[in-house]
């Protein structure tokens, strides 16, 4: 099979940028969408064109590095995954494919389809932790933790912090994300202490760094390759709204 | 030559650490923030340990080429974490786990070292679990635990089929903490591309700003790299794309001593390769073989039928056979090359026949569908989105692939390598996982080095550095250095040349894989060494980069990482063909056993099990750079003393 792509290329932060189109070459159904793009890069390169910058990493869907959007959609047609996980068996020959980066205002692009999501860590440094010194800690047996929490707790803990909550909102809100966090953290006996702290601090930091509103209209949800539930932004809500009241 | 000093503390095994904790120098506290320390890597060891020193009151840089702490490889781990908890009653503890360990790393590992693994095993839980890591729990609300290979009892802790997430999650949140309180600076984007030493001691590096291109001094008090493996030497391999030796190798060629580097591991249960394109090799997880059957049809005339049409009376399920007492939960190196002599037999599967069948049938019919999905769902969804096949109604197809690598800089019981001030952690290191290492033993010790054994032994080398002491960045040494690193990036992007670095990524990947990959040999090995060294040369005249390099440019940031792995390769071939014995993963051809041997008459090995000759291999290998890669490296050699376990033959029938 073959496609078109139609790629944003952007030398840097400050350069303009602007789409450019490319022919496949003959792909495999069975090559995963980075792997196409690889192939892509390697006859660009030997023609002596630069190669489409892209991040990516573990290739298997859980360092949250790859982003891109795929037609509109981030992370691609496929529900559920990444774009690494994405496979050229979702498109058909001859597809025309557009290519863009994540497009938030805190996501600078660096170049062509990375972005720098460095604002995600600044709001976890403001206070996405559990306070505990190394060596402190008591028997882990020593605190229950009930099965239905801490199943909760990690349907929240699987995201994988990629920011395509971010890229599908037209809000560019970070509140699935934060809303993950919080809600693994505060669902744990663990994370009581610091409970309406912890969701305080992070929701100023994501205000601080620019991120929209939430409207509730559940993009973040259809796109998330965790799909962490849109539930969590209401635990999350409440417990800014309490910490707000003490 | 090199002086390798392991500084094993005396007294008995089980009080070794005990006694070195408190016999070791401490570091009044308002000294300790006069001590600057650069942590480069912030996987589990990484992270733990910045969080951990900073804790202490060190002042501490991270640095990673991610954008991210978050992204570092141990994110993908799957399958848990080992701790001598004894939580299941069923007959664990600390000493069964040094053993297990020990006998898993076919003795090739340092037993001290292993022994403080195994006591620091139970503190790590009790940690991770007050950081709110969401391990799998029972119904009474306590820590739940399963099996995993190597070992016959259940002490591995875990969640879901993301432990490695979780626990870097939890890593990241007290290295968050400490980026918030002041007391990590964290320098992302940024790539370690050079070591500096000053009068033998490291106290510096050099880094590429990833965004800019520009090239920054740091100099400290002590450097610890926490950089992960090389199994990427490879190509295909389950690490990440990213992961490489570059920080480790110019470590090495700063004076840094690399352990073992033939110890490679082959993973026995990876997603087959399906074409040239191929990037990646995905693991599914060890956990796995706790309920699916490996087989491959009897005889190879059935390897292309389809599985359901091969009755059960045809089927080899072939660890079940050969290992009776583990069966499918043989160690990884056993059931790897298990798997590849039962393919070099012609009864592979799959339209390569480099397959063999990891069947759920048995235990769907047993617990049923829900409970196999409760435990592996996630595997087997990412089994569905890669080989768009559905492993609930029929088996997968599984292959050995490359997944860790045990050895790596030597160190001392302190984790220091025998450049002072250097310490290294983690995978990045040699000291724990002997030949082999046994699953949910990594992320065990890259939380061990970092979260209890560095912060505690890292004062015995400060305790000996003055205050104030920290050289400036405008000397002699850092500027060779940097004009190392310019130097590279000049003649890489002078246009000159014309192959990518990608393409000799694959050649060398296949060299290796073929030569230095699950069967090694003498003449095999002797040919790779002269092919390796013809692509070096290669490399230097013919390499081209594009794109400049003050912006953002992977292809030069891929071009490094591929020299030091070519010149690393070549060293493991020299490990490999030096080390005349079989042991763990590494298998020489030569040196295995045979139906005339004792052992195989009296049933405790089976023909074609690896054969050690501990007499003249009972040793660490240490590798010296000679000063330029056109010369051969200088073997020096630490000999393993076991003070406590005898060395036995390792038999899991």
């Amino acid at each position: 099979m073959k496609v078109t792509l139609k790629v944003w290329r952007q030398k840097n932060a400050k350069a303009a940028g602007a789409f450019k189109t490319y022919t496949s070459p003959e792909l495999n159904p069975n090559m995963s969408f980075l792997e196409m793009l690889d192939v892509l890069n390697e006859e660009l390169s030997n023609r002596g064109e630069e190669p489409i910058a892209f991040d990516h990493d573990c290739r298997e869907g859980i360092c949250g590095t790859c982003a891109l959007v795929i037609n509109g959609t981030p992370h691609g047609p496929q529900k559920g995954v990444t774009t690494c996980q994405t496979y050229m068996r979702s498109f058909k020959d001859g597809d025309q494919l557009v290519i863009e980066p994540w497009r938030a205002g805190p996501f600078p692009i660096i170049k062509d389809l990375v972005c720098d999501r460095k604002s995600f860590d600044r709001i976890q440094q403001a206070g996405g932790f559990i306070t505990v010194r190394t060596g402190s800690a008591p028997d882990a047996n020593s605190l229950p933790v009930p099965k239905e929490d801490s199943d909760l707790a990690m349907d929240a803990a699987q995201c994988i912090g990629c920011g395509a909550c971010v890229a599908a909102c037209k809000n560019a809100s970070a509140m699935l994300f934060v809303a993950a966090k919080v809600s693994h953290l505060g669902l744990m006996p663990q994370g009581q202490p610091e409970r309406y702290r912890r969701v305080k601090a992070m929701v100023e930091q994501m205000d601080t760094e620019g991120f929209g509103a939430c409207t509730v209209t559940g993009s973040c949800e259809a796109v998330c390759p965790k799909q962490i539930s849109l539930d969590f932004i209401a635990r999350l809500n409440r417990d800014y709204a309490v910490s707000l009241l003490k | 030559m090199a002086t390798l000093n392991s500084n094993i503390p005396s007294g008995p095994l089980s009080q070794k650490w005990e006694n070195h904790k408190f016999s070791s120098k401490l570091i009044n506290p308002a000294n300790k923030r006069k001590y600057k320390i650069i942590v480069v890597g912030a996987g589990l060891a990484g992270s733990s340990t910045s969080a951990t020193l900073a804790e202490l009151g060190y002042e501490v840089h991270n640095f990673v080429f991610h954008d991210s702490p978050r992204r570092a490889h141990s994110v993908a781990a799957q399958g848990g974490i080992n701790a001598a908890k004894n939580y299941q009653n069923d007959g664990d503890s600390v000493h069964r786990l040094f053993y297990d360990t020990i006998k898993g790393g076919d003795y090739r590992a340092r037993e001290a070292n292993v022994h403080r693994l195994a006591e620091v095993s139970v503190n790590i839980i009790d940690q991770c679990a007050a950081q709110g890591v969401p391990f799998a729990r029972e119904y009474g609300g306590l820590l739940d635990n399963r099996s995993f290979g190597g070992a016959q009892v259940s002490r591995t802790f875990y969640a879901r089929g993301q432990t490695g997430q979780q626990l870097l999650l939890g890593a990241y949140s007290a290295l968050n903490k400490m980026i918030g309180a002041g007391g990590v600076i964290s320098h992302t984007h940024s790539e370690m591309l050079d070591l500096v030493v000053v009068n033998g001691h490291a106290k510096g590096i050099i880094v590429r700003d990833l965004q800019t291109g520009v090239i920054h001094r740091h100099s400290a008090d002590a450097i610890v790299l926490a950089t992960g493996g090389y199994g990427n030497v490879f190509n295909l391999s389950t690490y990440a794309r990213g992961s490489n030796v570059t920080a480790s190798w110019r470590a090495y060629k700063r004076g840094a001593t690399f352990s073992n580097p033939c110890y490679t591991q082959i993973h026995p249960t990876c997603i087959p390769v399906s074409g040239e394109y191929q990037s990646k090799l995905t693991l599914m997880s060890e956990s796995l073989r706790n309920d699916g059957r490996i087989w491959v049809p009897k005889r190879k005339e059935d390897a292309q039928k389809a599985p359901a049409d091969i009755a059960e009376s045809d089927r080899d399920y072939y660890l079940e056979r050969m290992y009776s007492a583990f069966g499918n939960l043989a160690p990884r190196d056993v059931a790897s090359r298990a798997a590849k002599t039962v393919c070099d037999e012609g009864r592979g599967i799959g339209s390569t026949g480099l397959g063999v069948y990891l069947d759920f049938a048995e235990s769907i019919k047993r617990l049923g569908e829900d409970k196999v999905r409760e435990r592996y769902g996630n595997l087997f969804s990412m089994y569905h989105e890669i080989t768009n096949e559905n492993a609930y109604t029929s088996p997968m197809r599984i292959y050995p692939a490359v997944h860790y690598t045990m050895g790596g800089l030597w160190v001392d019981y302190n984790l220091m390598s025998n450049l002072p001030g250097l310490f290294v952690l983690g995978e990045a290191n040699f000291s724990d996982h002997g030949a082999n290492r046994l699953g949910a033993s990594a992320l065990m010790q890259g939380l061990s080095d970092g979260y209890f054994v560095l912060p505690s032994t890292i004062a015995t080398y400060l305790s000996t550095v003055k205050t104030g002491g920290r050289p400036g960045t405008a000397i002699g040494e850092f500027k060779e250095a940097e004009e190392n690193v310019q130097g590279f990036i000049r003649r890489a992007t002078s246009g000159k040349g014309s192959r990518t670095p990608d393409s000799f990524h694959k050649q060398l990947g296949k060299l290796m894989w073929e030569y230095c990959g699950m069967a090694r040999n003498k003449a095999g090995l002797e040919k790779a060494i002269g092919l390796i060294s013809d692509l070096r040369e290669e490399y230097r005249t013919n390499l081209r980069v594009l794109g400049d390099s003050d912006n953002w440019n992977q292809q030069l940031e891929k071009a490094g990482r591929v020299g030091d792995f070519i010149e690393l390769g070549e060293l493991m071939c020299r490990d490999a063909l030096m080390r005349e014995e079989s042991c763990g993963g590494h298998f020489r051809e030569e040196y295995q056993y045979t139906a005339a041997d004792s052992e195989v008459q009296q049933g405790i090995v089976n023909a074609g099990d690896v054969k050690r000759r501990d007499e003249q291999f009972a040793f660490v290998a240490a590798w010296e750079f000679p000063g330029s890669a056109d010369k051969a490296p200088i073997l020096n050699k630490e000999p393993l003393v076991y003070e406590e376990v005898e060395m036995g033959t390792r038999s899991y029938k």
